[in-house]
């Protein structure tokens, strides 16, 4: 994907959340660090531009929820959990770059969990690559993009890495596999 | 990014770039001792234990609530009221530990390299929890960590630390932490408390706190122990205060913002007055608030995954 087709699957994801949600009320967003925060505040801004209401953005750290920690040789840096608004009560509407075993939004609902009791929690991805090891399942998503598991799917974000761009390369030999 | 080591024994043996990390970890894990459900599962199944045989009670409940917090088991063990009072050495507990599977011991011992010893009995990740004068690392870096929350940064800052230099493992941990952090260190005190040649840690001695204050950006007051003066290291606690005691007079001598600092327990009206203690400069509460989440963020880094 180029940068419009990014613009133009982020401002369909807007539209579907305002569609089905029924308007803004109750909802928030809540970005999965690391690259699901740009997603989450671009949304922000496209909502606030056709609504003209500013939705509460949280921002989501799993690490220390991950059921892999075990099995890594390095600690992988944690960095802070900002949800400065009770979830309580709201719809909560997750979003991150690319759904792809759906561990991570298992880490992420657990978190959510232990942070109150949402109303529901809907999940945007701007990429689904498949190969689910979990029962999880995206309400909204920019893309579906296939892919064997020797691939990878890299969203890129200007706010990260300079520019906008989703691509999808082979992995190393010797890394294939989620 | 990982620690070197699996075990915590003394700052004198960690780099910058390690410190950095423990207290860029311990950031986040504030936040979580901030929410209403203080919990994450991240060393769940695992076994830290608190082996005490020095009195303690900010330590080693900040370190049992830090496991807690993290969703660690945790057993206790005061040795006042354990085995040991029927003569259990250090090693055959250590073997017990082991037996019971522990992961994390955190030792506090009135002998100076005890830990070393014990981490050469167990396999498991062994923390300093002060040991005789020589360090009391989860300690510094707590201090640290609220020092670069408080003003932002360490390198460049003038830190004092004020009282008793000669047995204090705080005021150790502290210098070889800061020290290696960029900061210009001062210790101040009598002449009787601060050892000869302490200079070559890298610090400046004074003997008048007038002069060390000036300019300072963080004060930590140690405590004054009445035992030290039963030895005639001071003439009475009433000169000491009159001398080294920091008052809101002697603070104004330090920067406006000037951070307060004290490892506890305070005793009001020797070694710091009641008005600086409760003061608006003074971060001695949040100390003990940063403490969990240093040694939470310490926990992630020592046994937090597989070794």
């Amino acid at each position: 994907m180029d940068a419009d087709k990014m613009r133009r699957a982020l401002v369909r994801i807007a539209h579907e959340i305002l569609e089905r949600n029924k308007g803004t009320e109750n909802l928030v967003l809540v970005g999965i660090r690391r690259r699901g925060v740009p997603l989450a505040e671009r949304l922000q801004r496209i909502i606030e531009e056709i609504e003209g209401v500013k939705l509460p953005l949280g921002i989501l750290d799993i690490t220390l929820y991950r059921d892999d920690l075990t099995t890594l040789s390095s600690h992988p840096i944690i960095h802070r959990t900002e949800i400065p608004f009770n979830i309580t009560g709201k719809k909560v509407v997750l979003v991150d770059d690319v759904l792809f075993t759906g561990r991570t939004v298992r880490a992420a609902l657990d978190a959510l969990m232990d942070l109150g009791r949402p109303q529901n929690i809907q999940l945007a991805v701007l990429i689904d690559r498949g190969h689910r090891e979990l029962p999880i399942r995206a309400d909204y998503v920019g893309k579906n993009v296939p892919t064997s598991l020797k691939e990878e799917i890299a969203v890129q974000v200007k706010e990260i890495d300079g520019v906008d761009q989703v691509l999808i390369r082979a992995l190393p030999e010797k890394t294939a596999g989620p | 990014m990982a620690l070197k080591s699996k075990h915590l024994l003394g700052l004198k043996d960690l780099t910058p770039q390690e410190i950095e990390l423990i207290l860029d970890t311990a950031g986040p894990m504030k936040e979580i001792i901030q929410r209403d459900i203080k919990k994450v599962p991240t060393l769940r199944g695992k076994l830290v234990v608190t082996l005490f045989y020095e009195p303690s009670t900010r330590t080693r409940t900040s370190f049992e609530l830090a496991a807690k917090y993290m969703g660690a088991d945790t057993v206790s063990i005061a040795t006042s009221t354990s085995s040991v009072t029927k003569g259990e050495s250090l090693r055959d507990t250590a073997q017990t530990l082991a037996a019971m599977g522990a992961d994390a011991v955190i030792i506090r011992h009135s002998a100076a390299g005890s830990p070393v010893l014990l981490s050469r009995y167990i396999k498991a990740s062994v923390i300093n929890g002060g040991d005789g004068m020589h360090e009391h690392p989860t300690q510094a870096l707590l201090d640290m960590f609220t020092i670069r929350e408080k003003l932002g940064r360490i390198e460049g800052l003038k830190v004092v630390i004020l009282g008793d230099i000669l047995h204090s493992r705080v005021a150790r941990s502290n210098i070889w932490g800061l020290t290696k952090m960029g900061a210009e260190v001062r210790v101040a005190g009598p002449p009787t408390l601060i050892p000869q040649g302490i200079e070559n840690l890298g610090v400046k001695v004074f003997y008048r706190v007038e002069e060390a204050l000036r300019g300072a950006d963080v004060i930590n007051v140690l405590r004054i122990q009445r035992e030290r003066q039963k030895k005639g290291l001071f003439p009475s606690l009433r000169e000491y205060a009159l001398l080294y005691q920091l008052t809101p007079e002697r603070l104004r001598l330090a920067k406006p913002n000037a951070l307060v600092l004290h490892p506890g327990p305070m005793n009001r009206g020797i070694e710091i007055s009641p008005a600086v203690a409760d003061g608006l400069q003074s971060a001695i509460t949040e100390q003990v608030t940063n403490g969990v989440a240093v040694r939470m963020a310490l926990l992630y880094l020592l046994i937090g995954g597989g070794n």
